[in-house]
């Protein structure tokens, strides 16, 4: 039995497709991370598990329920809004059992909800006050307490951290996942920040143009992008991209970058497809942090390219390369000393690159 | 040697620009002073006189301070000298008029938030084109409904009644008031609605438990708005109504239009006042919250 599941759902407003087939599982439990750029219909999404949405095509299940036409308080689900959303009339007691008194949940019930939660959420000083007297976190805990009251078997949060400062933003992070490891109820995340992305969800799916680029754990999705577009979207600085093509000789296989004739041996890449790869135009991927100015590896492949801009931030530097006329990124620890514009032997950790097809920017 | 030079003429600068900010300040004052009598003067004019006996009128001047406190034409306006026939005086067309304000503002302005509730919170394929015809509202005169108006009014049986006129005010105070409140709950964040309708709040129960709740600052603007609106009019009083049904300001140019003997300026003079009081108590009580309300932006949650 699967917690959630989505069926080929699709969604329009209007002529402008957001969602186009999209299909989803969730199993008891999971973190499931919503991840895209502004505008790739995560919020859509969402909301139409939520059920504020109307859906075009395809169904929601949940828990092998069809909630395609429920009601959204019958699903049995509870939302944290980006905006609190507290109601501002009412204090932290009203605003947190108002969804059971909706329900005509028992005195005795609602009353035993409110003080497990509140003692548990740490809110319970705050009965009295009303949302305008609290400050950012603690709004935030407050929602989170009034989803909690209802004991939903899905949580929805909806972009929840965007509107803390990045001190509270880290320390809120710590307390939702906190949060699931102690309830472990299934979650349905959506934001636009990789690292909250990264840090929380057991499962991410990257959403671009209303397509699931990719649905996987965030450790293959930084290690194994399906396409060009997860390669670019996570990390940062993100992941190079260098244009070439690939050459097949007998057993042996190498990728050259464009305008350049170094071939470099990537014979220990695992492709789906061996076949037809002699000539084919790809990307190769490898992300700034897997390129090293000192050997760790015996399989590390040494290059020599002249940095021409240094960025320091702190406890690193970001440098930019130039490699046959295409920007290369790396970065360093802050302590090592790089010069700009003078040659340098760098080396690429060769196990942790990706190779995409140029067309299709599909990993191949 | 410079220093003291530059040091001294910096002095005399400063010197300078204090008489120039002391005179610009005097000025200032004496402009607003100007506009201040200019504006209060018909009501300084309106009091004093309504206080003199019409001997003093007749003697002194528009300015003249009365000899004494005399609230014998305020008697007179208010409830008239007590002969039958052609004794028209303000006391009954008071209450008319209350008993048209009340509902027509209370009907209005909860339709208004009604509707400004539905164009923001509920929205439906072609609301805009909806609010764009309720504002056509606003812009029409009111001279070019009056026949149609007064047909309607007719057919449902409500013509020269208060009745009829609480429904004609009602109607046309919607475009206005759905405007004032579309755009402060354009302002209330959405998800509020969508946080409200997880927990299982239905259309009603959101709109009264949690929109209404916060639409103080936006409700006296309105009440104000139509208050002053309805109680001032007068086109549509003396057009749906006359005689027993008429509101007061009706009843006030009848008052001073229609008197046959001498005209008794203390008793036109009070008459006046007395139906200007309402709006002028609506406007002390709620006027601080009026442009509060105007200008009040976002719902701070």
């Amino acid at each position: 039995m699967k917690t959630l599941k989505i069926e080929d759902l699709s969604k329009n407003f209007g002529t402008t497709e957001v969602l186009k087939k999209i299909n989803l599982e969730i199993d008891e439990g999971n973190f499931l991370v919503l991840l895209g750029p502004s505008g790739c219909g995560k919020s859509t999404l969402l909301n139409i598990i939520a059920g504020l949405e109307t859906i075009n095509e395809g169904s929601v299940y949940i828990d092998d329920y069809n909630v395609s036409k429920v009601e959204p308080k019958d699903r049995n689900i509870a939302m944290v809004f980006q905006s609190y959303a507290l109601y501002p009339s009412m204090n932290v007691r009203e605003n947190m059992i108002f969804g059971l008194k909706q329900a005509k949940t028992s005195k005795e019930k609602i009353q035993e909800q409110l003080e497990k939660v509140s003692k548990f959420l740490q809110v319970d000083q705050l009965l009295e006050r009303k949302p305008s007297q609290l400050s950012g976190g603690q709004r935030q805990r407050v929602a989170i307490g009034r989803a909690l009251v209802r004991e939903p078997r899905i949580f929805l949060f909806d972009e929840p951290l965007s509107n803390l400062d990045a001190k509270l933003r880290v320390e809120m992070r710590r307390e939702i996942k906190k949060l699931h490891q102690q309830l472990k109820t299934t979650v349905v995340y959506v934001t636009h920040d990789q690292t909250e992305a990264m840090s929380l969800g057991t499962n991410i799916a990257i959403m671009n143009h209303g397509v699931i680029q990719q649905n996987d754990t965030p450790e293959n999705i930084y290690n194994k992008p399906n396409n060009t577009f997860v390669a670019d979207f996570i990390g940062s600085p993100s992941m190079n991209l260098i244009a070439g093509s690939l050459k097949q000789n007998s057993d042996k296989t190498s990728f050259i970058a464009e305008g350049s004739n170094l071939e470099i041996p990537i014979n220990d890449y695992r492709f789906k497809e061996k076949s037809n790869l002699s000539n084919k135009e790809v990307f190769f991927g490898v992300r700034p942090e897997h390129i090293f100015s000192k050997k760790f590896n015996e399989s590390d492949f040494e290059i020599t390219l002249s940095a021409e801009l240094s960025e320091y931030i702190g406890h690193e530097q970001i440098v930019t390369f130039n490699y046959s006329n295409q920007e290369i990124l790396a970065k360093f620890p802050s302590t090592s000393k790089i010069e700009v514009n003078k040659e340098l032997n760098l080396y690429f950790d060769l196990t942790q690159i990706s190779i995409f097809d140029k067309n299709s920017k599909e990993r191949i | 040697m410079q220093d003291n030079l530059q040091s001294s003429s910096y002095k005399h600068l400063e010197q300078k620009s204090k008489y120039t900010n002391l005179f610009l300040r005097w000025f200032l004052y004496f402009v607003l002073i100007l506009f201040a009598s200019y504006f209060i003067f018909p009501l300084y004019v309106m009091i004093v006189t309504s206080l003199k006996t019409m001997e003093e009128i007749r003697q002194g001047t528009l300015l003249t301070w009365p000899n004494g406190l005399n609230f014998d034409s305020w008697a007179v306006a208010w409830g008239g000298r007590g002969y039958g026939a052609g004794d028209t005086f303000l006391k009954p067309y008071f209450w008319n008029s209350i008993k048209m304000v009340v509902p027509a503002v209370f009907f209005s302005t909860f339709i208004g938030a009604m509707t400004g509730y539905v164009l923001t919170k509920w929205r439906f394929k072609g609301d805009q084109w909806v609010f764009l015809f309720l504002l056509f509202g606003c812009f029409i005169p009111f001279q070019a409904i009056l026949l149609p108006m007064a047909r309607t009014l007719g057919v449902l049986g409500i013509s020269n009644s208060v009745i009829g006129l609480v429904l004609v005010h009602t109607v046309y105070g919607i475009p206005f008031t759905t405007l004032f409140f579309r755009n402060y709950y354009v302002s209330v964040p959405t998800e509020l609605v969508k946080a409200a309708r997880i927990d299982g709040a239905g259309f009603f129960k959101i709109f009264f438990k949690i929109l209404l709740p916060i639409s103080a600052p936006i409700i006296v603007v309105t009440v104000i708005w139509q208050f002053t609106q309805i109680w001032n009019d007068f086109l549509f009083g003396s057009t749906f109504s006359f005689g027993e049904a008429a509101p007061i300001q009706v009843a006030l140019n009848n008052m001073v239009l229609s008197s046959t003997s001498v005209k008794e300026y203390n008793v036109d003079m009070a008459s006046a006042i007395i139906a200007g009081i309402p709006t002028l108590i609506v406007y002390v009580l709620a006027g601080k919250y009026f442009i509060r309300g105007l200008t009040s932006g976002a719902v701070k949650g």
